[in-house]
């Protein structure tokens, strides 16, 4: 196949990955979009198999391995729970990671097959954007693992820091740098390998002080550096589609972050510097006293919400935990029969990835015409006789718009509190991810369900 | 004189920040986790490269030092590619509109 033939098909398939992204805008193009995504895909693969032109034993051994890894991942995509998307998202960025590293380094060791010249002596523009490549996707793998950890529970979620961090972060980064410089000047292949054990180790240290909480940014943060990871590479390779679809994870990814810091009201550095919601930020409740507090049953809750005439369901990532997605739209369904209005509201960082609450109320079979953003819905809770707040905390505290000595000052919070009444299900009056006291569990007009999350649902909707 | 064929790259690069960065303020909130999971496939086309490398070794020999890093990534990028995209088919499929039943 001519070069010229390749990378026009190349080019192709480029824009059908924009298309497949283009898809995303509304839930009815989005099917179509993903198929565009595997026809361009489709495209990729075969031009590189009928441009390299070799079908020899390799091909087949080529053949196999993709097998393999396509079947472990088909079966990874059946078999995953929705509640583990985070997980799972986390999982994949940090294979993109890992395979841009190995490409990498089989372009270093053996730069005549990508025509990038001969070992020692490889171009130099190729040699630095292979380092990037390199750098940026043993970043995007060991920070991803450790990020896939903290979500599994297998790490704790907690921060965890020590004296020096940054300084210490702030100089492995500089000398990555200077790595980079040295190894261009001298090609040697020692240097080359430290550059990427050192960004393994930078990954590493960047995510571990970096919050359960705090995972939707980082997610979507991996998910920005798994695309320029990429793209790196597409320059080394000569390769449009990589190249296009670099740019477009990338920023796609610091799009999404971007979205989150906005939702919790923090700039990127002051999460991605970490730290947040351990011990520090205790000092705003320090002068706690005993608040009083009103407790009610399932069926309390039951009674309210008979005689409510429209309810706004609030969900947050204790739901996930909880798996009590589908015990709440039971719920709904019943409050439907008595023609009581249902929504529900979503915080843009409830849970633990973008979106994370709308696929499992998706899952439950929850149409998405009924769930809303928080922009979409504020100004209803005026108006709604009750809210039910299931799993969320943080995103409710209306200290949020009152206190300026508050951690989450200034952060975007659902009003729920304007509502008639407010039911909130949690299991105990433990502070909320920030650390803070949630001034909505002392209001008059709030009944706080002490119980597990499905448990409760399920007890309500056998009293309504 | 001449251009340098990577201007040429860079500035498809660089167009395509553009071009993603309006595609994805145009994706819905709700779609946001498809939209990772997708993404996270299509970046898989870096299987690409691994491709080329698997098949770079010299006549006979299948596995060398350089190959074997090939084909390692190949099964990296295919777990993303079909995972991403059959992932992503399923979530997609769980959307929907409400039934006009009533």
């Amino acid at each position: 196949m001519s070069a010229n033939l390749s990378a026009i098909l190349y080019l192709v398939s480029g824009v059908l990955f924009i298309l497949a992204l283009r898809g995303l805008s509304s839930p009815e193009t989005s099917r179509q979009g993903n198929f565009f995504g595997i026809i361009g895909m489709v495209i990729a693969i075969s031009v590189t198999f009928l441009s390299a032109g070799n079908f020899t034993t390799g091909f087949v051994y080529v053949l196999i391995f993709l097998a393999f890894g396509g079947a472990l991942g088909a079966f990874i995509a059946y078999r995953i729970p929705m509640t583990a998307m985070p997980e799972l998202v986390a999982g994949f960025h940090s294979l993109v990671g890992l395979a841009a590293v190995f490409v990498a380094i089989s372009a270093f060791i053996n730069p005549q097959a990508f025509n990038l010249g001969t070992p020692g002596n490889i171009k130099l523009a190729s040699l630095i954007e292979m380092s990037i490549g390199a750098a940026v996707g043993a970043i995007t793998f060991s920070g991803s693992v450790i990020a896939f950890l903290k979500l599994q529970g297998i790490m704790s979620g907690a921060p965890i820091t020590f004296k020096g961090q940054h300084l210490l972060n702030a100089l492995i980064l500089v000398s990555i740098v200077i790595l980079t410089f040295y190894l261009c000047s001298s090609q040697s292949s020692k240097l080359f390998w430290i550059l990427i054990a050192v960004s393994f180790l930078i990954g590493f240290l960047i995510i571990i002080p970096i919050g359960g909480a705090d995972m939707p940014v980082v997610i979507s943060m991996l998910n920005s550096y798994s695309g320029w990871a990429a793209a790196g590479i597409g320059f080394t390779l000569e390769n449009t589609a990589l190249i296009i679809t670099g740019a477009l994870v990338g920023s796609s990814g610091a799009i999404l972050s971007y979205i989150m810091c906005k939702g919790m009201n923090r700039s990127f550095f002051n999460v991605i510097l970490g730290g947040f919601g351990g011990g520090e930020q205790t000092t705003s409740n320090q002068n706690k006293e005993q608040r009083p507090v009103k407790s009610g049953n399932a069926d309390d809750a039951a009674f309210l919400m008979k005689n409510a005439s429209s309810v706004i369901i609030v969900p947050g990532y204790g739901m996930a935990v909880a798996q009590a997605q589908h015990a709440l739209r039971e719920m709904v369904d019943t409050l439907k029969k008595n023609d009581i209005k249902v929504s529900y509201a979503i915080h843009p960082v409830a849970g633990r990835m973008p979106g994370h609450m709308n696929v499992l109320l998706a899952e439950a079979n929850v149409p998405y015409d009924e769930v809303f953003e928080l922009e979409e819905i504020n100004n209803d809770f005026a108006n709604a006789d009750v809210a039910f707040v299931i799993g969320a905390n943080d995103v409710t505290n209306p200290v949020a718009k009152t206190d300026p000595q508050s951690p989450i000052y200034g952060m975007p919070v659902l009003d729920v509190e304007k509502c008639k009444s407010v039911l909130f299900v949690k299991r105990s009056l433990s502070p909320g991810y920030a650390g803070i006291d949630n001034d909505l569990f002392y209001k008059e007009n709030t009944l706080m369900l002490f119980a597990d999350a499905k448990k409760m649902t399920e007890d309500i909707t056998k009293n309504l | 004189m001449e251009i340098d064929p990577f201007i040429f790259r860079l500035s498809i690069f660089i167009l395509s920040i553009f071009v993603g960065y309006y595609v994805v303020w145009s994706v819905t909130p709700s779609l946001h986790t498809p939209l990772m999971s997708v993404t996270n496939a299509i970046s898989s086309v870096i299987i690409v490269g691994a491709i080329i490398a698997a098949l770079s070794s010299n006549d006979g020999v299948v596995f060398s030092s350089s190959s074997i890093y090939g084909f390692l990534a190949i099964s990296l990028a295919a777990v993303n590619i079909f995972g991403g995209f059959l992932v992503t088919q399923r979530m997609l499929a769980m959307y929907k509109k409400k039934k006009k039943d009533k």
